[in-house]
């Protein structure tokens, strides 16, 4: 039996400022985690992807990262993902700083 | 300071105006991100976690005051208002967007700075001795041979894709502060039986997964023969080194698998072919390079109120005593400004620090600035009578901390708060260690110590060569830091042997302050260092304040 299928979201930087962004349900790029599309099904994570890739003058390097579902939205799991989500700790930079956290 | 020749400017700009049209090229969508990566790679820019980050190379590590404050300006107007200086002499600015970039490049061009090189298999930015030409124990100003390599390695055809990058450091002096044997050719300037200058060429050092320290291939190499027989390196290397597998790219692997002697031949042999072909070496243009690092006219002038001063302030005193080191020049002291206060992200600078740092180095130190690998700044040339002065206007900017090679003057790279390779953090272990070793007051007691801080295996924080090398790792979705003891950077290069099982985020700080306190329990007297006091016991003891419990069930 295979495994079972860790939820996903579809992620990448933004082409013109570099920000992290995520994949919306309604294919907007949003820079808020919360507001991401939770993907819980493996079939449908490729095609989301594959959707995400054609998009290159958008966004660079889309890829699946594990989430799962929080009271507020998808969170990430790993702790990369977190920072990916805050920005940097040092300084109130990056998500902070525009609000988004 | 080397100016640049008609030929210079028009090449960078030229590069820069390409980079314009591949941006947008990139942006209209005609590039793909793919055919873009090496492009924008090849002109220093990254695209990290958060943001895009440009690296700007600072050759030899050497400022002009009007470069200084052109980067301020470029903080200002195209990042978030400061650059983080790197631990191979460069500057990265941390968020520049796409489109800023080709702006960026230009104001760079017009104070003779790129960022091309700073990236990609190819020779990368050349590192010196950020006290060259200032050192008491200096021999020759490596500067000229820097500068010379730098024009050598700009756009070399034959080594633009190389098997991995390439990194070139050198000293004139005995005493290595330019970490050479940890590059993948180091060199250092010696004298001759005859009592002229040469080099003795080392090769295949490195940190990174495997680090090794670099071999003399030849103990003296006449000046006049550099260039061929830096030429012969790399492209030995270029045919040897191998592509299959990037971790086993690097020259250090190349002159290991194949051991130094065969190595030594075939770069030999290709040497006499390189040298019968070469051309290249004009007199004229070394003396131009080398007239363009004269010394600044040194004042012959008393040391005015320099002790007075001394005895009267004790924070005065105390910077004087951590952070000047011996200038040649009577009068003259080198000073090294800390980008280190306690809570600081290493190696950080805001634009008005810049600016600060700019304008001190024209009033105080005949214009000039350096920046360390240990990434701090340093004022080569000021002399003695000024340095009340120069301490009182550093403070405006929060930049008089007296701590230069204390426990809180910590590499360490920007880690996973920036770096898209880190596995963990790095620049908040180095904020706590600092601040907690100042809250319990014990930096001063504990005296010479350098910790080095990585945030993956690629060591850019140097960790295998920290007296205490912290190195953080992903472990099952946890950072987790390892500990390595005995690491010397100097002329003894010598890789730290790592302690044990690693630490947990919040477990970091208290083992280092168990560690330390057992060094000042075991060491015999104040003047015996961490790493002496290490010597001289072994790791034993320092193993059993890391992990106590394994120590007392040993004990049992």
């Amino acid at each position: 039996m295979s495994r079972a299928f860790t939820p996903k979201v579809v992620t990448a930087n933004a082409l013109i400022e570099g920000d992290v962004v995520y994949l919306t349900d309604d294919d907007r790029w949003t820079r808020d985690h919360a507001e991401a599309e939770l993907i819980e099904d493996e079939a449908h994570a490729q095609i989301r992807l594959l959707k995400a890739e054609q998009q290159r003058n958008v966004v660079v390097g889309p890829y699946l990262a594990d989430a799962r579902r929080g009271a507020k939205g998808p969170e990430p799991v790993h702790f990369r993902e977190g920072f990916r989500t805050r920005g940097p700790s040092n300084y109130p930079h990056g998500k902070q700083e525009a609000g988004h956290v | 300071m080397y100016e640049y020749s008609d030929f210079d400017e028009a090449f960078v700009r030229r590069r820069n105006a390409q980079f314009r049209a591949q941006v947008e090229r990139r942006i209209d969508g005609s590039l793909t991100e793919d055919e873009f990566r090496p492009l924008r790679l090849m002109n220093g820019l990254y695209l990290q976690l958060h943001a895009y980050m440009l690296r700007v190379a600072i050759p030899y590590g050497t400022l002009s005051s009007r470069k200084m404050r052109q980067l301020a300006l470029i903080a200002e107007r195209w990042d978030k208002g400061y650059g983080h200086f790197t631990t191979r002499q460069n500057i990265q600015f941390n968020w520049p967007k796409l489109t800023d970039v080709p702006e960026i490049l230009d104001a760079l061009a017009d104070v003779e700075m790129h960022a091309i090189q700073t990236s990609g298999n190819t020779i990368r930015n050349v590192t010196a001795d950020h006290f060259a030409g200032a050192a008491a124990d200096e021999i020759e100003d490596p500067r000229p041979t820097a500068e010379l390599i730098r024009q050598w390695s700009t756009d070399h055809p034959e080594f633009q894709f190389l098997p991995r990058k390439f990194k070139i450091g050198v000293t004139g002096s005995p005493h290595d502060r330019a970490v050479i044997k940890s590059h993948d050719i180091g060199l250092r300037i010696v004298r001759g039986s005859g009592g002229q200058t040469g080099y003795e060429v080392l090769v295949g050092g490195g940190l990174g997964r495997t680090p090794m320290v670099a071999q003399v291939i030849r103990p003296f190499l006449k000046k006049a023969d550099l260039l061929p027989y830096l030429e012969a390196i790399v492209s030995t290397y270029n045919l040897m080194g191998r592509r299959d597998n990037k971790y086993k790219a690097r020259i250090k692997i190349t002159v290991f698998e194949n051991g130094m002697e065969k190595f030594r031949d075939a770069v030999e042999s290709r040497f006499e072919e390189v040298k019968r072909e070469f051309t290249g070496f004009d007199p004229e243009v070394i003396a131009k390079i080398e007239h363009s690092f004269t010394p600044p006219a040194f004042r012959t002038a008393p040391e005015d109120g320099y002790e007075t001063a001394r005895k009267a302030d004790p924070v005065f005193r105390a910077w004087t005593d951590t952070n000047l080191t011996a200038h040649r020049a009577p009068g003259y002291a080198i000073v090294t400004i800390s980008l280190k206060a306690h809570g600081a992200t290493p190696g950080d600078a805001s634009a008005a620090q810049m600016r600060l740092m700019a304008d001190l180095a024209d009033r105080y130190g005949h214009g000039e600035l350096r920046i360390s690998h240990e990434q701090n700044v340093v004022l080569p040339h000021v002399h003695k009578s000024d340095l009340w002065a120069l301490h009182a206007a550093l403070k405006s900017e929060g930049l008089a901390t007296a701590n230069i090679g204390l426990v809180s003057d910590i590499i360490a790279c920007p880690g996973m708060d920036y770096c898209a390779l880190a596995t963990a953090r790095s620049i908040p272990i180095a904020q706590q260690i600092a601040t907690h070793f100042k809250a319990i007051g014990l930096e001063e007691d504990i005296g010479a110590l350098k910790i080095k801080i990585s945030g993956c295996i690629n060591a850019c924080g140097h960790h295998h060569v920290g007296h205490i090398g912290i190195l953080g790792l992903d472990r099952a979705g946890v950072e987790n830091y390892q500990i390595t003891l005995g690491g010397d950077h100097t002329e003894n290069l010598t890789l730290g042997e790592r302690a044990g099982p690693g630490f947990a985020y919040d477990e970091v700080v208290p083992a280092i302050e168990r560690l330390l306190r057992a060094y000042l329990a075991l060491r015999d007297d104040m003047s015996e260092t961490f790493l002496d006091a290490y010597r001289r016991l072994g790791a034993e003891p320092f193993k059993a304040a890391l992990y106590p419990a394994e120590a007392a069930r040993d004990a049992a």
